[in-house]
C-alpha cells in the first residue's frame, strides 16, 4: 500500500530553508525555527535526513546527526542500534529495521546541563509516504538534557505511515526528560516503538501529547529502571475526535532497589473516536514504589475509553498503585463555574483545559506555553 | 436603601413533593438577613432557587432582582445580573486553579492581572498560598469557606447568598470574613442573605431582620438575636408549638 521514496531530499543548513507552510505546522508541534531557545535541531522530512546541528555554544556538550552517518562513523555505536527495542517484536520493527531511513542520533556528553531543549522535526509532506526512523539517544553519566521530537504532517496528505524507533540510554546520574508532539491527520497510520534503560540515580522523564485527530496510532514504550534510585515517569495527555483509533500504552519494569515509577495519562475522547489506555508496571524487588493513573473524558455518546491498568508485582514488600475513572463532565462543575458567571461553554471549556493539566508533565516554562497553547486551542474547540 | 430582591410566595415541587412552600422575603440595600431552621427544612433548597441552579423547579411565585424579574433566568444569567452564592459544600474541580476562580469572578481573562486591592485582599484571606492549587481540592474547611467567600467579594453582587459561611472556620478568620462582607454590604449598599446554624457569623455582621424556614415555608420574621435566644432557649420544638399556636389564632 505505501511506497519507498528513492530520491533523497536535498539537505539544508536550517529551517529557514523549508517552505513556510511546514515551519508553520512544524511550530505546532513546538519545532522552533529560529532555533533561538533550542540547543540543536534535527529534521527528517519524509525519507531522508535534512540537518542535524548544533547550536554554537553547545559546540562540544551535545552530538546529534543523522543515525546512518552515526552508525558509520561510531563502530561502538552498534552496541547500542537494536539493543532495547527487539527488532522482530514485530512487522513494524521489522519494516523499520528493513527499511532504515535514518533518525536521530543524539549524544549528550558526560556531566553536560544543556540549558536548551534539544528538537527534533520528523515531517511527511509527500502523498503515501512511509516515513521509518530509528532514534538512538544516549544520555551520558550526570548529563542533563530537554528533548522535543515534534512529528507532523502536511495538512492535504491523503495517506501515510510513520514507523519511530527509539532507543534512550540514561546513564548513572542523568536527567533526561523527553517530549514528544505529534500532529497527524485523518489519514496517518502511526507505530512508534520505543524503549529506554535506566541507571542508577538517573531520571528519565517522557511525555506524550497528541491533541489533534489520527488513523491509527499504537505505541507502548518500555522502560527499564535497572539502577538503584532511577526514576521514570511517563505522562501523555490524548484527545481524540472524528474516527480517530489511539492505543497508548506504557510499560515500566522496576528493578533497581529503590526504584520508582510513574505512569499518568489523561484522555479525551469525543466523536466516534476510542482511546485505549494502557499501563503495567512490574517487579519483584520489594524496594520500589510504583503508580499509575489513568483519567478519561467522554464528549460525546459513541466515544469510547478503554482503561486497562495492570500491576504485576511479586514479593513482599512492593508499594505499587493505581487509579482510573472515566466519564463525562460532572454537571456539578459546570454549575458552579456558572455560579460565577460563565456560561455553559465557558464552565465547560476550563473545564476541559484544565484536564488537560500541562502540569502532569513537569516541563519548563517555554515547552510548557507551548502545549498549553495548543491544549487551549482543544478546549475552545469542543 | 432600596428594595434589592423580592421573593414573592415562591414554592418549588421535586416529583410531586413540596420542597417550598409561599416563601416571601423583602431585601433591602445594606441590609442583611439571616435564615434559621432545622437540618432538611429548606434553607439550601431556597438559596439554590434563587440562584437558579437547575433541580429546583419553581411550581409558583416569582423572583424580582431590582424589579427585573429573574424566574425564569439562568444560574449564570442571575450571577451577571448581580447574584452570588458561597455555597455550604464547594465543589472541587480538578486542574481548575484558586486564581482562575478569583479572576472569573472578577470579570477577568487568565492574562489579565488582578487589581493591588484584590491582591491585598487574598493575602487578607490568608489565600496567597494557594493561588496555583486546584480549586477546594484538598482545602481544609476554613480554606473553603474563604475561598468562597472571596470569589463572592470579587464578584461584586448586589445580592450574597451565603450558606453557612461560619461552618469549620476558626474565630479569628471568622472575624474577618464578617467584617469584610459587612463592609462590602455597606459600601455597595448590597444585601446579604446568610443561613447560620450556630450564629457566629452575626456578631461580626449588621444584620437586621431574621426568619425561621420550618417545615418548608418562613413563618417566623424577628431580630435576629431574639430568635437565635428562642431557638437555643426552646430548640425548634418550640419554633413549632408557637407556629400551631399561631396557626389556631
Amino acid at each position: 500500500m505505501f511506497k519507498m521514496h528513492e530520491k533523497k531530499n536535498k539537505r539544508i543548513k536550517s529551517f529557514k530553508e523549508l517552505p513556510g507552510d511546514i515551519t508553520r505546522t512544524a511550530e505546532t508541534v513546538g519545532i522552533e525555527e529560529t532555533e533561538k531557545r533550542r540547543s540543536g535541531s534535527f529534521l527528517q522530512l519524509d525519507e531522508s535526513a535534512l540537518f542535524a546541528r548544533v547550536i554554537g555554544r553547545f559546540k562540544g556538550q551535545i552530538e546529534i546527526m543523522d543515525t546512518k552517518d552515526a552508525l558509520e562513523k561510531y563502530d561502538w555505536l552498534h552496541n547500542y542500534y537494536w539493543k532495547l527495542v527487539d527488532m522482530d517484536k514485530d512487522v513494524y520493527t521489522k519494516k523499520a529495521e528493513k527499511e532504515f531511513m535514518g533518525g536521530y542520533f543524539l549524544r549528550i556528553l558526560p556531566g553536560e546541563k544543556i540549558q536548551f531543549p534539544i528538537q527534533s522535526c520528523m515531517y511527511i509532506s509527500k502523498q503515501r509516504c512511509k516515513q521509518n526512523v530509528h532514534n538512538i539517544i544516549i544520555a551520558e553519566p550526570g548529563s542533563e538534557a530537554q528533548i522535543i521530537t515534534g512529528c507532523a504532517v502536511s495538512r492535504d496528505i491523503k495517506a501515510a505511515e510513520h514507523i519511530g524507533i527509539s532507543e534512550f540510554y540514561v546513564k548513572k546520574g542523568a536527567r533526561l526528560t523527553s517530549t514528544m508532539i505529534h500532529n497527524w491527520s485523518m489519514e496517518t497510520k502511526v507505530r512508534p516503538r520505543s524503549a529506554a534503560l535506566v541507571e542508577d540515580n538517573a531520571s528519565f522523564m517522557s511525555n506524550y501529547v497528541i491533541l489533534n485527530p489520527v488513523r491509527d496510532l499504537q505505541m507502548s514504550p518500555v522502560a527499564k529502571c535497572i539502577g538503584k534510585n532511577s526514576v521514570v515517569r511517563f505522562s501523555s495527555l490524548l484527545h481524540a475526535e472524528n474516527k480517530s483509533l489511539m492505543d497508548v500504552g506504557s510499560r515500566v519494569e522496576l528493578i533497581g532497589d529503590g526504584s520508582r515509577a510513574e505512569v499518568i495519562s489523561r484522555a479525551i475522547a469525543k466523536d466516534n473516536s476510542k482511546i485505549i489506555v494502557r499501563g503495567v508496571m512490574q517487579s519483584e524487588n520489594p524496594t520500589v514504589k510504583a503508580h499509575l493513573e489513568c483519567s478519561g473524558l467522554l464528549l460525546g455518546s459513541k466515544s469510547t475509553i478503554h482503561a486497562i491498568p495492570e500491576l504485576l508485582a511479586t514479593g513482599e514488600g512492593i508499594d505499587m498503585s493505581h487509579e482510573a475513572a472515566v466519564g463525562k463532565i460532572a454537571e456539578k462543575e459546570i454549575l458552579y463555574l456558572m455560579s460565577r458567571g460563565l456560561t455553559r461553554d465557558e464552565a465547560t471549556a476550563l473545564i476541559i483545559r484544565g484536564f488537560l493539566d500541562t502540569r502532569i508533565l513537569h516541563l519548563p516554562s517555554s515547552l510548557d506555553n507551548i502545549i498549553r497553547g495548543l491544549t487551549e486551542k482543544v478546549a475552545e474547540g469542543l | 436603601m432600596y428594595n434589592i430582591l423580592e421573593i414573592k410566595n415562591l414554592s418549588v415541587e421535586i416529583n410531586k413533593k413540596k420542597i417550598l412552600r409561599n416563601i416571601n422575603i423583602t431585601m433591602w440595600g445594606g441590609q442583611s438577613y439571616v435564615m434559621f431552621g432545622p437540618n432538611g427544612s429548606g434553607k439550601t433548597s431556597l438559596l439554590m432557587t434563587v440562584m437558579g441552579m437547575p433541580g429546583y423547579p419553581v411550581k409558583k411565585g416569582k423572583i424580582i432582582l431590582e424589579n427585573k424579574d429573574i424566574t425564569k433566568k439562568t444560574v449564570d444569567e442571575r450571577a451577571r445580573l448581580g447574584m452570588g452564592i458561597a455555597f455550604q459544600l464547594p465543589q472541587e474541580i480538578k486542574g481548575v486553579k484558586l486564581i482562575d476562580m478569583l479572576k472569573i469572578s472578577a470579570g477577568k481573562k487568565p492574562n489579565q492581572e488582578l487589581s493591588s486591592d484584590e491582591k491585598k485582599l487574598i493575602k487578607k484571606f490568608m489565600l496567597d498560598e494557594m493561588l496555583d492549587r486546584d480549586v477546594n481540592l484538598d482545602f481544609s474547611g476554613g480554606e473553603k469557606k474563604r475561598a468562597e467567600v472571596l470569589q463572592l467579594l470579587f464578584m461584586k453582587p448586589k445580592v450574597l447568598l451565603l450558606d453557612e459561611p461560619d461552618s469549620g472556620v476558626d474565630l479569628e478568620s471568622l472575624k474577618m470574613i464578617g467584617e469584610e462582607i459587612q463592609r462590602y454590604i455597606e459600601k455597595n449598599n448590597a444585601s446579604a442573605l446568610v443561613i447560620t446554624h450556630q450564629g457566629h457569623i452575626l456578631e461580626h455582621m449588621g444584620v437586621e431582620k431574621a426568619c425561621v424556614l420550618l417545615k418548608n415555608t418562613i413563618y417566623c420574621y424577628n431580630e435576629p438575636q431574639k430568635i437565635l435566644e428562642s431557638i437555643r432557649k426552646n430548640g425548634y420544638k418550640g419554633c413549632l408549638r408557637c407556629m400551631k399556636r399561631r396557626i389556631k389564632e
